[in-house]
């Protein structure tokens, strides 16, 4: 490991690989320091991602992709079902991922491009003089060591504890930490193409269940439930444990993955001198689908690319990487993570009764995209009845 | 004081995140507490997935 680099990127995840190789393709000195002895491992994620927006990064390596989604179906309190198709029947609409092959690989790209790599490498302080973000302190391999740089990007991830030690408050409040438990779960009764969400206060409460199938008989079977109805008797685990025991008895649960997902606003404000934030520890995973992945290597790769730029300029203050800032914020991610944020906070005030009354007036949706909003719309629109609901009123209000 | 039950924890972070006061750290697989910063909010306890977390009562001198 050198003392100075162009760019140091904490955390190995697919955002800091992203901002890795973006770097590392502008020709520029970055290393990347992850904790954990292993990219990808332990998985925290329940690994769908859309099609259209893996696309948007890489060329797809077939090893990535546990499975191929060709439908979804959300299941009401009261257990009916809707099935959602695209229009054109038997395209793909989304993967589940295997993270761990993913993120290795997303990672070995970055170094492929020229970045450095370093693995049970523990930053744990910031550097900061005069009050500009310099580097970490980083320890590896029983030694402790100061390394500087241009820019810091934080990437660790929901514990975003970089940022906060740059004196950056990163809490998310209490009612929008979604907690999480899942299963994976081989020799269970699934559709492998097909993608199942539960909703219902006694199922998870503002929250969703899901099954996302891994392969043949083989699923991520998981539940979140936001942190303000967890407590003894009633964690994620146990509303994860009633779930299955209902819904795959025979089941066998050969993993157990645990996590936090932030339902929350984004940080105020992703950059300081000398530091970007991006992803999960910008707090910017989608709040009502839960999803990080895309937004994780779209802030990533942002930021490797406003990184590189200042780098260039010799300009890495806080108002230089505020461009970094300023697009993501009027990028069509930010616009929905804006818009979505308005739909979760409607989501959680419905009842069982109100879910029902929007979900069982139809039974099947064809998509001409598969997202939230075409969801949301095409609800409204085969649901004149459900409009008398007052909260879909005020959902369609957030689509026009 | 917060009680780490490390046999219970899944090592997820989901606490870290929520800590007003960034008393608690996930490294690499282990949760730490720094009990001079923790004020006993027991928000950790009650957002974790599995109950790893105990509020306990601060032994009398």
């Amino acid at each position: 490991m050198k003392n100075h680099y162009d760019v140091l990127i904490v955390g190995g995840g697919p955002g800091g690989a992203l901002a890795a190789k973006t770097v590392a393709e502008n020709g520029l000195s970055v290393c990347i320091v992850e904790k954990r002895p292993a990219i990808g491992v332990p998985v925290r994620c329940a690994e769908g991602i859309g099609e259209d927006l893996l696309h948007e990064f890489l060329e797809v390596d077939p090893k990535w992709i546990s499975a191929k989604m060709e439908s979804a179906k959300i299941v009401s309190p009261d257990g009916s079902e809707i099935k959602l198709t695209p229009k054109m029947a038997g395209s793909e609409v989304g993967y589940v991922l295997d993270r761990k092959v993913f993120d290795r690989d997303l990672v070995r790209q970055a170094a492929n491009a020229g970045a450095e790599v370093y693995v049970k490498a523990r930053v744990s302080d910031a550097i900061i003089q005069d009050g500009i973000v310099k580097g970490a302190r980083i320890e590896y391999m029983g030694d402790t060591a100061d390394v500087t740089a241009e820019v810091v990007i934080a990437a660790d991830g929901v514990e975003s504890k970089f940022a906060r030690w740059c004196g950056i408050d990163t809490t998310v409040p209490m009612r929008e930490i979604e907690t999480c438990a899942q299963y994976i779960m081989t020799d269970i009764d699934i559709d492998p193409h097909e993608t199942v969400f539960y909703v219902g206060n006694n199922i998870s409460p503002e929250g969703y269940a899901w099954i996302f199938p891994k392969g043949d008989r083989m699923a991520n079977v998981g539940i979140g439930i936001s942190g303000k109805m967890s407590g003894d008797g009633h964690r994620a685990r146990d509303y994860l444990d009633k779930f299955v025991e209902t819904t795959f008895p025979k089941g066998k649960k050969i993993e157990l993955i645990l996590g936090g997902v932030s339902t929350c606003r984004p940080l105020k404000c992703t950059v300081a001198d000398g530091l970007i934030i991006i992803g999960d520890a910008a707090r910017v995973s989608d709040p009502i689908t839960g999803g990080g992945i895309y937004n994780a290597m779209y802030t990533g790769r942002l930021a490797g690319e406003v990184a590189s730029e200042c780098i260039k300029k010799k300009n890495c203050s806080r108002a230089a990487l505020m461009k970094y800032d300023t697009m993501w914020r009027n990028s069509k991610m930010g616009r929905a993570l804006e818009r979505n944020y308005h739909l979760k906070e409607l989501f959680i005030t419905l009842d069982d009764k109100k879910l029902n009354a929007i979900l069982n007036s139809v039974k099947s949706i064809n998509m001409a995209k598969f997202n939230t909003m075409t969801l949301i719309s095409e609800l409204i629109k085969h649901n004149p009845k459900a409009m008398l609901i007052k909260e879909l009123a005020a959902l369609k209000k957030l689509i026009d | 004081m917060i009680k780490i039950r490390r046999e219970v924890c899944g090592y997820c972070g989901a606490c870290v995140s929520v800590c007003p006061n960034g008393a608690l750290e996930l490294i690499d697989a282990f949760l730490t507490v720094d009990n001079d910063n923790c004020t006993n909010c027991g928000i950790c306890a009650k957002i974790c997935p599995l109950g790893a977390l105990e509020i306990e009562d601060e032994k009398p001198l």
